[in-house]
C-alpha cells in the first residue's frame, strides 16, 4: 500500500472500470493515476464517451472499480461494502449535480436538512445547522419555500447549501452550471471560488472551458484514459504526482 | 431517525391525496367489512348461546316408548312405560342433579271473560331447577302440592299477557284449566324462544299429580310420558346416558334381544349442533371478508410499486446524500404500513359504526369484541407490511448512477 501524504484528499491508482456489455465487457475507464490534495479546485474536462462521467461516479461512491485502488482521505474504498460507501457519501462526499436533484415536495430547509437525517441529527439541531448553510448561499429568507418557488440558479445554491451541511473533505460537482445561463453560471462559479478559498475542496466535471477556466487545475480524459493534466494559467501552483 | 421518517412518509401520503385516499379505500373497506362480519357472526353465535342457555344446561329428556292399540302404534312420549318411580330411581344416580317427571299438553285457559290456548307442564318443583327457571312475583309450589295434587299453578310472560290486563297482579287469582279452577301463586321470569323457535314462555306449570288427574287423566296411575333429568356436567352426559339406560333397562325387566320401551333425548348435542352452525356460519362471514382484506393488500402494492418508479431519481438523489439501502427499504415500508394502518383506523371506525347501525336499525344481536378488532388491526399491519415489502425492497436495490439518470 503507497504511503499517504496526510494532505492528499484523493489519491487514486491504476482505477479502471469495464462495463458489461452484449458485446462483451467495454471498458469505459483504463487504469488512471490521480493525486487532489487538501484545498484544490479541479475541473475535469473531457468529451462524452472519455470516461469522465464513470470516472466521478467512482470518485463519489456511486460506483465500484473492476479495477485499481482509491484512497479518500488515506483510506482505501475501492471495495468497501453497500453501507460504508453510503457513510462516506453523507459525511465525506458533496454532491452538487447538474440538474440540482432538489426534492420537488420538501421546503429548501428541509431539503438542506436531508443529508443531516440519514446523519442521525436531532431535528432541532438539523433545522438550525440548514439555516446557516442557506446563510452562508444567501438564501436564509427561502427557507420555507418549495424549490419550485425559486430560479434556476437559487436551487443550484441550495443544492451547495445542501452538499456543505455535514461537512465534507471533498465536493463533486457534475456540470453544475449546464442547465443555467450564462451569467448565473459565473455566479455559481464564483461562489464555489469562494468555497475554495475558504479551503474547500472541490472536484468539478464540465465541458466548457471558461467555466473549466474557473478552477486552478484541468484535467482531461479522452478514451478512459487522463492525456493532460495543466495548471490554469494565473493561477497558484499545484504539483502533479504519480503513484 | 424513525420520526423523521415517519414524518416523510406522512408527507409522501399528502403528495397525492387523491391516490392515496383510493389505495386505503381498499383496507377501510376490507377491515370495516371484517369487523363488521365478525360482530354480526358473533352476535349470531352469542344470541344462540343465550338461547340454549335458556334451555337449561346438559339436560336429557326420557320419553316412554310407544305403545300399541289394535295395531295402531302411537308415537314416542305418547305411551306410558315410564313410572314416576322410575325417575326417583334415576336421581340416586352418580351425576344426576335434578330429575323432574312431566305431562305436557295443550289446554284452553280461561281467566274472567279473556280465554288462551297455551302449554300445561305438569311436573314436580326440581323441574324450575333443571331448567334454570326463576320466579318474578309471587312463590313456587312444593312437594306437598304435588303429594296432595293442589290446584295452584305458575303462569309464563306470554300466557300472563294474553289472560290478564297490563299492570293487574295474577298472584291469587284465579283461572280455569279446562273446566278445573287453579290459583295462580307466581309468575314465571321470561326465557324467549327455544332453539325450534316455540315460546318457552307460553305456558302454565302445576303440580304433576294435578295435572294427571284433573287436567289430561292417565290411565294408569304413577306412570308419566315424559322425565327431564339433567346431568351434572357436559363430560359426566355420555356416562349418565349410559348408567340411566341400564337403570330403566333393568327396572322394565328387559330382555337383551328385546328393544327399549323408552327413548333418550340429548338436548345438549342439540345444542351444541345449534352452536357449531353459528361458529360456522361466522367463520365463513370472516373469512369472506377476508378475501376484501386481502385486496385492498394489493392495491397497496399496486400503487407503491407505482410510487417506486414515480420516485425512482428522488430515490437516487437519496442514496447520494448517504442513505443506506435499509433507509429506503425503511422509508418505503413505513410508507406502505402507514397507509393501511391508517386505513384500518377508519375501517375499524365505520365497522363499528355500522354494526352499531345494524343493531339499531334491526333486531339482530352485535357483539363487537376487543379480539376481533385487535386481529383486524393486527392483519392490516401485516397485510402493509407483507405487501409493501417488494416495492420497498426494488426502491432499495436501485442503483443510485441509474435512479439519478432517471427522467
Amino acid at each position: 500500500m503507497p504511503q499517504q501524504a496526510p494532505n492528499e484528499v484523493i489519491r487514486v491508482c491504476g482505477l479502471g472500470k469495464d462495463y458489461v456489455t452484449a458485446a462483451g465487457p467495454f471498458p469505459a475507464l483504463k487504469g488512471v493515476d490521480l493525486t487532489i490534495r487538501r484545498g484544490e479546485f479541479v475541473a475535469i474536462m473531457g468529451p462524452s464517451g472519455s470516461g469522465k462521467s464513470t470516472f466521478m461516479n467512482l470518485l463519489g461512491c456511486l460506483d465500484q472499480p473492476t479495477f485499481g485502488d482509491y484512497f479518500l482521505v488515506g483510506r482505501n474504498v475501492a471495495h468497501l461494502p453497500g453501507d460504508e460507501l453510503a457513510k462516506l457519501r453523507n459525511q465525506t462526499i458533496g454532491f452538487v449535480f447538474q440538474g440540482f436533484n432538489l426534492l420537488p415536495r420538501m421546503s429548501l430547509e428541509d431539503n438542506v436538512a436531508m443529508p443531516l437525517v440519514y446523519a442521525h441529527m436531532e431535528r432541532a439541531s438539523r433545522r438550525e445547522k440548514a439555516r446557516q448553510m442557506l446563510a452562508k448561499v444567501g438564501l436564509e429568507n427561502y427557507a420555507g419555500s418549495l424549490p419550485s418557488r425559486i430560479s434556476g440558479g437559487q436551487q443550484q445554491r441550495v443544492a451547495i447549501a445542501r452538499a456543505l451541511i455535514n461537512s465534507p473533505s471533498l465536493i463533486l460537482a457534475d456540470e453544475p452550471t449546464g442547465n443555467l445561463d450564462s451569467h448565473t453560471s459565473e455566479e455559481i462559479m464564483a461562489l464555489f471560488e469562494q468555497l475554495n478559498r475558504e479551503g474547500i475542496t472541490i472536484v468539478l466535471v464540465t465541458h466548457e472551458a471558461d467555466i473549466a477556466a474557473h478552477a486552478k487545475r484541468q484535467v482531461r480524459f479522452l478514451d478512459g484514459l487522463i492525456v493532460s493534466d495543466t495548471l490554469t494559467p494565473s493561477r497558484t501552483t499545484a504539483e502533479t504526482e504519480t503513484c | 431517525m424513525l420520526k423523521a421518517m415517519l414524518g416523510e412518509a406522512w408527507h409522501a401520503m399528502g403528495a397525492n391525496r387523491l391516490r392515496t385516499a383510493l389505495t386505503m379505500l381498499g383496507m377501510v373497506i376490507g377491515v370495516g367489512s371484517v369487523v363488521l362480519m365478525m360482530a354480526i357472526g358473533q352476535g349470531a353465535q352469542y344470541a344462540v348461546e343465550q338461547t340454549i342457555s335458556t334451555m337449561g344446561s346438559n339436560l336429557y329428556v326420557i320419553l316412554s316408548g310407544w305403545t300399541q292399540a289394535s295395531g295402531v302404534r302411537s308415537g314416542s312420549g305418547y305411551g306410558y312405560t315410564l313410572r314416576v318411580a322410575d325417575g326417583e330411581a334415576i336421581a340416586e344416580l352418580d351425576d344426576v342433579t335434578y330429575v323432574a317427571p312431566v305431562h305436557q299438553g295443550t289446554r284452553q285457559i280461561v281467566y274472567g271473560a279473556k280465554n288462551w290456548s297455551s302449554v300445561v307442564v305438569g311436573t314436580t318443583p326440581s323441574y324450575l331447577d333443571a331448567r334454570a327457571w326463576s320466579l318474578t312475583s309471587g312463590n313456587s309450589f312444593g312437594d306437598s302440592d304435588v303429594r296432595s295434587a293442589t290446584r295452584v299453578a305458575l303462569i309464563g310472560q306470554t300466557a300472563l299477557e294474553n289472560l290478564f290486563d297490563p299492570g293487574e297482579d295474577p298472584v291469587g287469582k284465579t283461572i280455569r284449566i279446562g273446566q278445573t279452577p287453579f290459583t295462580i301463586i307466581g309468575t314465571l321470569a321470561a326465557k324467549g324462544q327455544n332453539l325450534d323457535g316455540r315460546d318457552q314462555d307460553d305456558t302454565l306449570i302445576i303440580p304433576l299429580t294435578t295435572a294427571q288427574r284433573k287436567v289430561f287423566g292417565v290411565p294408569f296411575a304413577g306412570s308419566v310420558r315424559a322425565i327431564i333429568v339433567q346431568a351434572a356436567s357436559a363430560e359426566a352426559m355420555p356416562a349418565v346416558e349410559k348408567s340411566i339406560t341400564a337403570l330403566l333397562r333393568q327396572r322394565h325387566r328387559l330382555r337383551d334381544d328385546q328393544d327399549d320401551d323408552f327413548r333418550i333425548r340429548n338436548l345438549a348435542a342439540a345444542a351444541d349442533t345449534a352452536a357449531a352452525t353459528t361458529r360456522v356460519m361466522s367463520l365463513l362471514l370472516g373469512a369472506i371478508a377476508s378475501v376484501s382484506l386481502l385486496v385492498g393488500g394489493i392495491g397497496i402494492m399496486n400503487i407503491m410499486l407505482v410510487s417506486v418508479t414515480e420516485r425512482t431519481r428522488e430515490i437516487g438523489i437519496r442514496m447520494a446524500i448517504g442513505a443506506r439501502q435499509k433507509d429506503i427499504l425503511t422509508q418505503f415500508l413505513l410508507e406502505a404500513i402507514m397507509i393501511s394502518v391508517t386505513g384500518c383506523l377508519i375501517g375499524l371506525l365505520l365497522g363499528i359504526g355500522g354494526a352499531l347501525l345494524v343493531n339499531a336499525l334491526t333486531d339482530m344481536v352485535i357483539v363487537i369484541s376487543g379480539s376481533s378488532v385487535l386481529v383486524a388491526f393486527a392483519v392490516a399491519a401485516g397485510v402493509g407490511v407483507f405487501f409493501g415489502f417488494y416495492p420497498a425492497r426494488k426502491a432499495s436495490g436501485l442503483d443510485p448512477i441509474e435512479a439519478l439518470r432517471y427522467q
